[in-house]
């Protein structure tokens, strides 16, 4: 076959879908969550819009064929702008009797199901708790069932390849990914590209692979199987240049070009977490960006040498998710105390304790917001998307700086390994974060302020004349020194509020989706954004007077959104949590706000928040 | 004044290291000595004032930077080592000083001392221990000896103490010393060595907590018996103490022993040296009433610097192309372009 070869020959007849949502599924070893990035990847670069959403279990092998195992990759690609990686899956591939198992129930009927048919075998039809084989009981004839000696063909085309049969069958998932590329037209070229930069160091792994994959979409192709072949034309999106991103990739790339346009160093400090350590990894790659990554020996390390790099005079930043944040909280407090810019990057995960480290969830918002003892107020914000983990690190960055003052960053599971693309920014777009170090020792004090930022100056160790100390002692107003005086100690506690209260000025008004009143106003923050967009635009198109918020800023609050309330007769806040949001716009601004939780360990899907704002317009 | 002595700095002295904040250590307080000694050998060190940073966590030895007149951070109960660590690799140029007790560094904060010392950042901590706590009023220290009846061990304490020299050596330390707060000489002399090492220093100074542990370093303090309770080390040196150094230590068989100079042959007594880890072992395990306790250098070699390491992967990165190129940061992998 000719590599240059890089459409599929329109052999048989092409049906038009507008969308499809596809669901790998298969043991974490199929290599699943590749074939779905592959997939994804090709997808991206045919033009559609897209939405990803991996789900993995915690184990990293748990045994093999069982529930327990089963890793998934969903993407939905669209010719229409997308939200979300879509609620339910039109084609399910699932790899073993284990993954039909778990993922079955989420197929609607007449849905497309593509099984390797050799892996129903009895013994892994026992581990995955089926009493009848289910390619035979009658239990799938409501589904288009394409059931495939997947296995077999693999071996088959691999044949003379001097491999072992483990490594054979480890490619069955480019196999799969082949057919698959056929069954939806997409380039071939992206993942041959990815075969031969992954397996450059192996020649025969990466001729297996490349045939594997070629064997599959031939598979397509040749097989009466499939009476036809789907196309999903390019999705009419913003011009420009796009890549795929997932939210932790957006967020280094944020944090290290925020860091290059404040002109300062960037510091992280931090320990391996899930699903936080991909911030970790991929930073540490960055060293030629004047990027140090330090692994520490536990949560309270990682958090500490940042506020000591930030000291330093560094651009300190803290990657950790839901259990890290509970270490890390003490010194936090005393970043508050001493005023010094600190990124706090918190990558939520089920909780409570270990919870669930693998799914998503947005159960931490007070514990950002007040979970540190005393009056220690931090700036809280969280990206919608994930390629706004990129815009709300520079974000993050600006605020940080011009006010010293820690910065909370809440994404979450799903953002940090969802993907979508993201339209490139322009370099000479990027804003200006020049950063100034005080030198200046005339009218210097360690706590004098900014008259409007209320931010006291930053001076680092090694400049003349400036030395001084700080710590977690209440200070004295102006001079920084310790004091216990009970009048100092209401002014300073109050000035830090104020400070944090006066970062208010950053919020831009409140966008609407939606009228600018109405019956429901759907209120929202971080990661639930894709979902409640979606219901949000069906509901409009179905002519229900139904508006969105999302609002970025979770400490301090808009200065317009007690407004913005108030001119809805419902506001309902989905929050994948038991309703921290809800506590405090209701606690904010009296009212009489409903909420709307899923604590699944999932995110939204868009009929449930269509359905919920229909039922809270029924009850009236 | 010649034209050369112009363009120098003016000599710093003692004075210019002593903070305007009153100290507020208790009268008597061992830490007065201490913070007296550091405050001498700093215009020595030829380091630019500006250029110290001193790092502390909680308890009363932690009150210590407010008093110097250098950068200062008064950080957590046990996480200065953490925080020093971020400063120090920031700014590699800067000579750091971490500043703790027996509580902070060896309990609450046991993770980040051991840390600190296996990955040897050029940095200098000095551990004033006096086996107690003091800034909350008492209570028995993961460096009280067994039995110790205080207000949270009524019944005496059932806690085995830690031998801080012997922790620093388990933890990889590249330099551990130990001094009194009283012998101001030597005090100074291993300051100056704790700076001179490349790499983390460990110092345990021993200090006299006047007020709940008062005359626990007695027998190594007291002038009468000094001289027969310190085993002043010195590297290459044989280990002879007491008055009239009578008295010398020698092994027998793999353990070490006090012995009558005269009784024995003058060969067989130990020679001091620092780059030995078996004998810094065997120091660091000799504790009264069996043994004088030895100070001094006892141990000191050299191993990579972390924070040089990291300047090094740093500047091999910085040398690479597109080398901060926030271009090709963002537009890399697979792209694609909708007109």
């Amino acid at each position: 076959m000719n590599d240059g070869q890089t459409t599929s020959p329109a052999s048989k007849d092409t049906q038009e879908v507008e969308t499809v949502v596809i669901r790998f599924a298969g043991d974490s070893g199929d290599g699943m969550q590749l074939t779905g990035t592959q997939f994804t990847n090709a997808s991206a670069l045919a033009g559609n819009d897209i939405g990803t959403l991996p789900d993995f279990p915690a184990e990293i092998r748990a045994p093999a064929g069982t529930l327990a195992g089963v890793s998934g990759f969903q993407v939905n690609l669209s010719h229409h702008e997308i939200f979300t990686p879509g609620d339910n899956p039109d084609v399910l591939v699932a790899m073993n009797p284990a993954a039909l198992k778990a993922n079955l129930e989420d197929l609607p009927t007449n849905g497309i199901l593509i099984l390797d048919r050799e892996a129903f075998s009895d013994l892994n039809l026992k581990k995955a708790g089926y009493a009848q084989n289910p390619l035979t009981d009658g239990s799938l004839d409501r589904y288009q069932l394409f059931s495939l000696d997947i296995a077999r063909m693999t071996t088959l085309a691999l044949k003379d390849s001097g491999l072992s049969n483990k490594h054979v069958l480890r490619c069955k998932n480019f196999f799969t990914l082949g057919l698959m590329t056929w069954l939806y037209q997409r380039p071939l070229e992206p993942v041959l590209n990815f075969i031969s930069a992954r397996f450059a160091k192996n020649e025969s792994l990466l001729d297996a692979n490349r045939r594997a994959f070629k064997a599959g979409h031939a598979f397509g192709e040749t097989s009466e199987m499939f009476a036809c072949q789907y196309e999903v034309r390019p999705a009419e999106i913003r011009p420009g240049t796009y890549r795929n991103i997932t939210g932790n990739a957006a967020l280094c790339i944020g944090l290290v070009t925020a860091a290059r346009r404040a002109q300062l160093p960037l510091y992280l400090g931090s320990y391996p977490i899930t699903p936080a350590s991909d911030i970790l990894h991929e930073l540490a790659t960055y060293k030629g960006y004047d990027v140090t990554t330090f692994q520490a020996e536990d949560e309270i390390a990682g958090v500490g040498a940042a506020l000591g790099a930030a000291f330093g005079g560094a651009l300190a930043v803290t990657t950790t998710s839901g259990p890290g944040i509970d270490l890390k909280s003490e010194t936090i407090g005393l970043a508050v105390k001493t005023e010094l810019p600190l990124i706090v990057c918190d990558i939520q995960r089920g909780g409570p304790s270990t919870g669930l480290p693998t799914k998503t969830e947005q159960a931490d918002l007070l514990a950002a917001l007040y979970g540190r003892h005393g009056d220690a107020p931090v700036v809280v914000l969280a990206p919608s998307t994930p390629s706004d983990c990129f815009e709300i690190a520079i974000e993050a960055v600006k605020i940080a700086t011009k006010y010293m003052t820690p910065v909370y960053l809440l994404s979450d599971g799903y953002l940090a390994n969802g993907a979508e693309p993201w339209l490139l920014p322009k370099i000479e777009d990027l804003p200006d974060l020049k950063v100034e170090y005080r030198t200046e020792a005339q009218g210097y004090y360690p706590y004098v302020r900014d008259p409007d930022t209320l931010s006291r100056p930053w001076v680092v160790p090694g400049t003349p004349g400036l030395e001084h100390r700080i710590g977690g002692i209440e200070s004295e107003y102006l001079t920084g020194n310790i004091s216990y005086a009970p009048m100092n100690h209401e002014q300073m506690v109050r000035l830090r509020e104020q400070k944090i209260a006066g970062v208010a000025r950053e919020i831009p008004p409140t966008e609407l989706i939606g009228p600018e009143s109405g019956d429901v106003l759907v209120l929202g923050w971080g990661s639930t954004y894709g979902a409640i967009t979606a219901g949000v635009r069906s509901l409009l198109k179905e002519g229900l007077a139904v508006s969105q918020a999302h609002i970025r800023f979770l400490n301090p609050l808009p200065p317009d959104l007690g407004d913005v309330l108030s001119r809805f007769k419902h506001v309902l806040v989905p929050e994948m949590n038991m309703g921290h949001l809800l506590k405090i716009v209701r606690a904010e601004y009296l009212v009489d706000a409903v909420g709307f939780n899923k604590i699944q360990g999932r995110p939204f899907k868009v009929q449930e928040i269509i359905s919920r704002v229909k039922k809270l317009l029924e009850e009236g | 004044m010649s034209i050369a002595n112009l363009n120098e700095p003016a000599k710093l002295t003692r004075k210019d290291f002593e903070s305007d904040q009153e100290v507020r250590w208790c009268p008597g307080c061992g830490d007065y000595a201490i913070l007296a000694q550091v405050q001498r050998v700093l215009p020595d060190l030829g380091i630019p004032r500006e250029n110290y940073v001193f790092v502390s966590g909680i308890g009363c030895s932690s009150r210590f930077p407010y008093y110097v007149n250098t950068y200062g951070f008064h950080t957590l109960h046990g996480r200065a080592p953490a925080i020093a660590s971020g400063i120090k690799m920031s700014r590699p140029e800067l000579s750091v000083w971490i500043v703790t007790g027996d509580g902070d560094a060896l309990s609450i904060g046991g993770n980040h001392l051991i840390h600190i010392l296996r990955r040897n950042l050029d940095v200098n901590l000095l551990l004033f221990n006096n086996q107690i706590y003091g800034l909350t009023k008492g209570q028995y220290s993961p460096t009280s000896e067994p039995g110790k009846v205080t207000k949270s061990s009524p019944e005496g304490s059932i806690d085995n103490p830690f031998k801080p020299l012997v922790l620093a050596l388990g933890a990889e330390a590249t330099f551990i010393a130990r001094s009194i707060d009283v012998e101001a000489k030597h005090l100074q002399e291993i300051v100056r060595r704790a700076h001179a090492h490349h790499g983390a220093s460990f110092v345990e100074i021993l200090q006299n907590c006047n007020i709940f542990n008062d005359g626990a370093f007695d027998d190594v303090t007291n002038r009468g018996t000094k001289a027969d309770h310190q085993l002043i080390l010195e590297d290459g040196k044989p280990m002879i103490f007491g008055k009239d150094r009578a008295q010398g230590i020698r092994m027998n068989g793999m353990r070490p022993e006090v012995v009558r100079v005269a009784d024995v042959d003058a060969n067989d007594i130990l020679i001091h040296d620092v780059k030995n880890p078996v004998l810094a072992y065997l120091l660091g395990q000799m504790t009264a009433p069996e043994f004088p306790t030895p100070i001094g250098v006892i141990y000191d070699v050299d191993r990579p610097v972390y924070e040089e390491g990291l300047q090094e992967q740093l500047r091999h990165a910085r040398e690479q192309p597109n080398a901060g190129d926030l271009e090709a940061l963002i537009y890399t992998g697979d792209t694609w372009t909708v007109s």
